[in-house]
This record gives structure tokens, sequence and C-alpha cells, in this order.
């Protein structure tokens, strides 16, 4: 993998402490890095070097003190422009007065567009909107009956007439007006941006139902040809925004700064997964850390939100900071974190994790092994660890097909953590007390764990976004 | 368990406490938001009669030429070699997805080659440049790989990323097999995404290669075992199996494709080869699809879709270069034979136009 910008940026600090001030030379140093990491993100050339030229504005000059890292210096003055790139202006969805609401979809030949199609008609849905879908890709075989299936899932009508893509978007639009429904979503085939026939098509589709709103489905995986078809696009449609698919992978998703800076329009939507229901309103500033190697906390918080039952994990945070949390427990835990994916790309996500951690190849084999120990144990033995004794032990070991010694770092393990979990939940001001001074001490003391910041008093933040991320790592630029 | 396992368990456990930890604050910060949970796609019965597209046959790589500004004009413009001259030549290389490292190596090379006087004039330099490319592509075969006699069917296995391509490259390959003189079975090991099925029927019908589906939301490693049983029953040649597509991050979906690749040949059949299908879109992450998939199902060869876009497609350069997969076919449009025999020289000349 690539190295995140932090990392690369260590290094060159390393031999700048003690500096009073940057020089034009180092700061040229610390622009190269800057340089390599937005383009091993497939952030577009020429739109890396407006990145750069505004960044080293910015950073020439800046102190250097022993106090602060330089490092974090310049991380947050790149992580600030990135936001400022990515973000401006959000697109507000406004209906239109005289519905339906027309919404065309357009992009690159397997972008994602009738995945998004359906995603964004659920998304309506949620907002209490009755979508109508239309499939006008014609030139895919089984494209409509693509969106028929997933209009299906979500409970969509979808409308479609074999032969001419621009009569089937015309006559979806009569339909939708027939039906009452008060949001039209328009599938059409892919096209290549230089393919001036199928633009054509594009723009025909786009004369007859006059769409309130037009989004380009852009691939999180594009590389340097984003720019290109986002222009291209944005000439013969008079795109108003962008969808972001496939961020559930491990690209860093430069594209979306090209196209955001090339055209000037929002990123109105990203795609986080398979599932219809993967389809958020898009955030820049996690993008900017993602776009920078830098963890994605807040994208995992949301993961954990969908898996983790709330009751559950309520009752778990109680028992945790009690300190009467059980290997039982741990199991639970581990069960749920393995719904959230791979063990590394969850470990991937956060911040402040030494690199050794995230270098270390964290095997989901671990896991595993882990699992049939505990499940290796009996009940009691899982409530109360310290009965363990040599022979439950060497039964423990033959059960799971592990070592002795593995049990017993298990073992030792556990009770530190469950040590120090104590020591957080007590610290939290209220022990017991009520839901809010658990909750407090829950992030202060994360926060501590990773990374060694002072817990994070959750009073004198702003919102809890900000919050969460100031107290869960200190090497997450504040913003 | 080795030694190292001693930090992980506590990684682990820090793990686990730290994303319950989140997750207890990030539920009780919002309301629990009601998810549909949407299962994997039911059975579809009716088969969507979908008109064939007309093929069209302009040349659309010409066009896409044509469309582009050349960096090597502008440097053979200038009667030396400055810093401008290496500027530009970086940035065609970047534009072209090649990517940093590998940028810059190729022209790391060069410039000390400058240096001490073996190269002195634009025109050498480029010579110089494309030379050395080409000679990293050369030398592998980039045959699809067909062993006779193997005593049942030969198993061509279709991997990569969602929307790479995977099922048009399919249907265009069995197309060109069939019109070579052999018999070819389709495989539609892509139950997940909702109507694959349908759309490699309409290629099967339209090559006339014959096709074995499962229930959509199926195990496909037993589709493609079945396609394997009943190909060899038929006397059939070869297998095209088709797989849904997954992002490499993915590890229960990589998970599954292995398991794919090791049922695929308990029956008669040999897999001789795994396409890896990429976009030619495809940035940097390119890399990383190669790695993680080649690492899953040992990935043979690289079929490079869509490169009649404007897109270059240049980190298959740093695919076969660094982790040696050859490229072995090229998409250049949308009809059968626009699936052509990867080029090198044609494929670097490209770069830099």
């Amino acid at each position: 993998m690539f190295d995140n910008l932090s990392d690369r940026l260590g290094g060159v600090f390393k031999r700048l402490r003690g500096k009073g001030r940057l020089t034009q030379a180092d700061v040229d140093e610390v622009m190269g890095e800057i340089r390599t990491a937005l383009l091993e993100a497939d952030v577009n050339v020429g739109v890396v070097r407006n990145v750069i030229e505004r960044i080293r504005v910015q950073a020439v000059g800046t102190q250097v003190s022993e106090a602060l890292d330089p490092g974090q210096q310049i991380i947050k003055i790149v992580n600030a422009e990135l936001i400022a790139m990515l973000g401006g202006e959000t697109l507000k969805i406004t209906y239109a007065s005289h519905p339906p609401t027309v919404v065309l979809m357009a992009g690159l030949q397997g972008s994602g567009k009738t995945t998004s199609a359906a995603k964004l008609a659920a998304w309506f849905r949620s907002q209490g909107r009755n979508p109508l879908l239309v499939g006008a890709d014609l030139q895919r075989p089984a494209a409509v009956e693509q969106l028929k299936v997933l209009g299906a899932q979500i409970g969509v009508p979808v409308f479609s007439i074999a032969g001419d893509p621009v009569a089937t978007a015309a006559a979806g639009l009569a339909e939708a007006q027939r039906l009452g429904r008060d949001v039209l979503i328009v599938d059409t085939a892919g096209r290549l941006a230089i393919d001036a026939e199928m633009m054509q098509q594009v723009a025909d589709i786009s004369k007859v139902v006059s769409p309130h709103y037009t989004f380009l489905v852009v691939d999180a995986m594009t590389g340097q040809d984003a720019v290109t078809v986002a222009k291209a696009f944005d000439e013969t449609l008079a795109i108003s925004g962008v969808i972001l698919s496939k961020l559930d992978g491990d690209a860093r998703g430069g594209a979306a700064l090209s196209v955001k800076e090339v055209i000037g329009k929002p990123i109105a939507f990203a795609a986080t997964g398979e599932k219809i229901d993967a389809f958020e309103q898009f955030h820049p500033d996690r993008m900017a850390s993602r776009i920078l190697g830098m963890g994605d906390v807040l994208t995992l918080i949301e993961q954990a939100e969908k898996v983790f039952e709330k009751d559950q994990a309520e009752a778990t945070a109680a028992k945790l900071m009690d300190g009467e949390f059980t290997l039982d427990d741990f199991l639970d835990q581990l069960q749920q974190l393995k719904k959230m994916g791979s063990l590394s790309s969850v470990m991937g996500m956060l911040p402040g994790l030494p690199k050794e951690a995230k270098d270390a190849q964290i095997s989901d084999d671990m896991v595993k092994v882990t699992e049939a120990i505990i499940r290796s144990m009996t009940p009691e033995e899982r409530r109360k660890p310290e009965i363990i004794n040599g022979s439950r032990r060497t039964r423990i070991a033959k059960g799971s097909g592990t070592q002795v010694s593995d049990v017993n770092k298990l073992v030792k393990q556990f009770s530190e953590m469950q040590k120090m979990m104590k020591r957080m939940g007590g610290g939290s001001g209220g022990g017991s007390g009520g839901g809010k001074g658990k909750k407090g001490g829950g992030r202060g003391g994360l926060g501590a764990m990773f990374g060694g910041a002072p817990g994070g008093g959750p009073g004198g933040l702003p919102s809890g976004d900000i919050d969460l991320a100031a107290a869960l790592g200190s090497r997450l630029p504040p913003r | 368990m080795n030694n190292s396992s001693l930090p992980m368990i506590f990684l682990l456990l820090a793990v686990a406490g730290l994303v319950f930890g989140i997750g207890v604050v990030a539920i009780s910060r919002r309301k629990a938001r009601a998810v549909p949970q949407i299962q994997r796609v039911a059975p579809v019965e009716a088969v969507e009669a979908v008109a064939a597209a007309p093929l069209s046959v302009r040349d659309r790589l010409a066009k896409a030429r044509s469309s582009l500004s050349g960096a090597v004009g502008s440097v053979l413009g200038r009667s030396e070699i400055n810093d401008s001259t290496w500027l530009e030549l970086e940035e065609a290389l970047l534009r072209a997805d090649v990517g940093v490292r590998v940028a810059q190596s190729l022209l790391g090379v060069l410039q000390a080659r400058v240096k001490a006087k073996e190269i002195s004039t634009p025109a050498q330099l480029i010579d110089a440049l494309r030379g050395n490319m080409s000679s990293q592509l050369v030398g592998t075969s980039r045959d699809l790989n067909f062993e006779a006699n193997i005593g049942g069917p030969n198993i061509w296995l279709m991997v990569g990323v969602n929307g790479a391509g995977k099922t048009t490259s399919l249907g265009k390959i069995a197309a060109q097999q069939i019109a070579l003189g052999r018999t070819v079975l389709m495989a539609a090991g892509d139950t997940f995404r909702a109507a694959a099925g349908e759309q490699l029927s309409t290629w099967a019908e339209r090559s006339g290669a014959q096709i074995v589906r499962g229930a959509e939301g199926g195990d496909p490693s037993s589709v493609i075992f079945d396609g394997v049983q009943s190909a060899h029953s038929r006397n059939i040649d070869l297998v095209l199996a088709d797989t849904a597509g997954r992002l490499q991050s993915n590890t229960n979906l990589m998970e599954e494709l292995r398991k794919v690749r090791r049922v695929a040949e308990k029956g008669a059949g040999k897999v001789t080869e795994v396409l890896l299908v990429i976009d030619a879109t495809t940035g940097q992450n390119g890399l990383q699809q190669a790695r993680q998939f080649t690492e899953a199902t040992q990935v043979t060869g690289v079929v490079l879709t869509k490169l009649d876009g404007s897109a270059k497609g240049g980190i298959v350069f740093a695919i076969e270069t660094e982790l040696g997969i050859p490229v072995k076919l090229v998409g250049l449009g949308e009809t059968i034979d626009d699936l052509v025999v990867f080029n090198p020289t044609e494929f670097i000349d490209a770069l830099f136009e």
C-alpha cells in the first residue's frame, strides 16, 4: 500500500527539526511529498499543480516550533485546503413545484449508473418521495432487467419500452405524470465522452425530459481521465452534481477532487457498498482524509452504527466501564467486528494507529484462533478467567488446537484490557451514574488509548462529529 | 501461532474495544435509522427481450487520439533537453495513469544517461524512453492459454471489480473462440448482480455458445462446477466462467472467488486462464486490484477494456512490469472484433499522443 501523507512528511520533518523557519528548499521538498501523495491518490496532474501552489503560499514562512509538530501543521494546511476544495456549496435538492422532479443519470460504461439510480430512488423514498425509475439504457444487454430487479427490491416502479432511448425517456416522463409520481429518475446507457453520436443521444434525452438535476456517476477508482470525462459531460449536459460510486473499495478517490475542481460542481452523493442503502450524502472532510490516506474514522463509526445492535452495544459498554466485561462479551464483540469487514480494512480506517500495527499483516485467522480459544472455555471460565489453572489451560489449548502459551497470552491480555477499561470507566467522573457520564468517559478514554491524547472533554466542542474525531486520533488534524 | 501473535492479539482486543466503543457513542448520538435490509436478488422468471445494440464499426481509437495534444511534439519542438522537457514527459506519463513511482524510475534512468552525455537531443530522449518501455513489455506470451488433451474442458475464469467489463469481454471472447472452431460453454457465475445472467444469455445467443445458469443469489462455485461437468459430458472444449464483480478490499467476496477457482477444478476441467478485467479509466488502484486478485486466483493475464475512450490505461504498464502479469487483450470498441490482442508498441505510442 501507499504510505500516507503523515508518514511521508514525518520523514522529511525529522530532518527539519530545530530550524526556526522553513526555507524555500525545505518547502520544495515538503511540497514534493504532498505532490506524490496526491498523485498516488489519482488526483489529476493539473489539479495537483494548482493545489500545490495554493498550499505553498500558505506554507512558506510557517513557524517551525519544537512544541508544535511542523508535519502536523502542514497536514493541517493540506487537509483544510482539500476540504475547502471538495466542499464549498453543497447540493441541496429542491423539488419542482410542478412534479415530477426529473433526475438524469449519466456516465461512462461500468461507472455504476444503474445501481446508483436505484440507490438514489431508495434515497428519495426515504425522504418521503414517490420516485419512478426509467430504464433508458437500451444498449447494454439486460440493463433494463437489472433496473427492474432493483426496483422490485426497493418497491419503486420501473418504466421502459424497447426501441429508442429518447422516446423511452419522453414516455417515462408522461408515465410519471399519469401515475402522479413526484420524482423521475432516468437511467441512461454508459457512453464514452469522446463518442459524439452517443453524447448527442444523451443530450437529446436531456432535451425531452428537461431534468432538474443531472448527475454524473464517477467511479472512485478512476484515474487521470476523470477530468476529461467530467468536462465533456458537463459541456454536453450541464451537470448539477456528481455521484461517487464504489467508495467502499480501497481506492483513495482523488478523482473526486479532480472532478470537483475542474467542473466546479458539488459531489452530491457517495455509494459506499453493495447494499441498496449504502448510499449517502457526500462528506468532504472524510474524503480529504481518505485522499491523504489518513484514516476514515467517521466512516468507521457509521459502519459500526449499522452493524451494532444499539441495546446490546450500550449494555456491553456499561459492562466494560464497570469492569464486568467477560470473555463472552468479547466474543460477541468479535462477531460484530467481523460483520464490519476484514480486520485489516477496519484497521486501515483508524488514524493514529502506529505504522507497525498497520503494516503487521493482521489476518482474519487471528480472529478465528481467538474465537476458538474462547469457545473452548466453559461458561464459568469465560466469566471468571482467573479460575483457569494449569489443567484447564491444557484442556482449552487442546480443544482449540492451540498451544498452552497462546491461551496464557489471551487470558493475560484480556485481564490487562479489563483493567485498562476499568480505569477509563472510573475516570469518567460519575462511574455508573447517568448514561451521559459514561459516554463522555468512553470518548476521552478511547482517545487516550489511541495516541495518548488527553481525554477530550466533550463540553467545549461544537458538534458530535468534531468532538469524536478530536478524541479518537491525535494524528487526525483538528478541524 | 507465531511469536508476533502477542502484540497482534492485544491489538485485536484494542480494536474490538474501540470499535464497539465508538459504535455506542455513534448510536446514542443519533437515532437508529430504519435501514431496509435488502437481500440478495430473488430469482427472476421473465427474461426481458433486449434488442441487440446496433454494432457500429467506427474507429473510435482514432477519434480518441486526434483529440489529444501531444507531449512528444512539445518535447521535440525544443532544441535541447531542459527542465521543462522532464516535467512534460513526467506529466505525460502521469496523465496516462502510469503512476508516480514508475514514471520517476523510467525518467531517472534517462536522466542518468543524459548526464553521461549518452543522450543529447530531445529526439534521442523520446526514442530511448519508448525503447525502454517496450523492452519492459516484450518477451511475454500474450496468447490465451488453451491446452489440448487434458481429459476435460479448459476453463477460463473472468475476474475483476464491478463494472470493469467482465461479462461483455467474456461474450466477445466466446464469439472469437467459436470463430476459431472451438466449442464454448458459458457458466454464469455472476449470481449476485441483478440480471447479470440475462446479460450473459444475450451474449450466448449472439455468439452461439451454450450456457449454464444458476439461480440468482446461488453459489457461484456450484454454477461453475455444473458448467464444467456439463461441458465435459457434452465434449465441449472451453468453459468461460463469469464471476460477479467485487472490490478487492472485500475479504469475504475474495474468499468466495478463491473457492470458485478451487471448485472449478474439482471436476474434469482445468483452469488454464484467469483473466483480470481492468477498465482503462482505472487509476493507481489498478495495481492493488492486480495484487489482490492474483493472490486469490493466480491471475494469468489482463484484459484492458474501454481503451477506445480518452483514458490511456497506463496502470497496466505498472501491472505488467511490477507484477509480471501480461496484458493479453485490449477492448477498443463495442463490436466483437474490437477485442484484440495487446500490442505493446501501439500502446506505448498512444501513451504519448
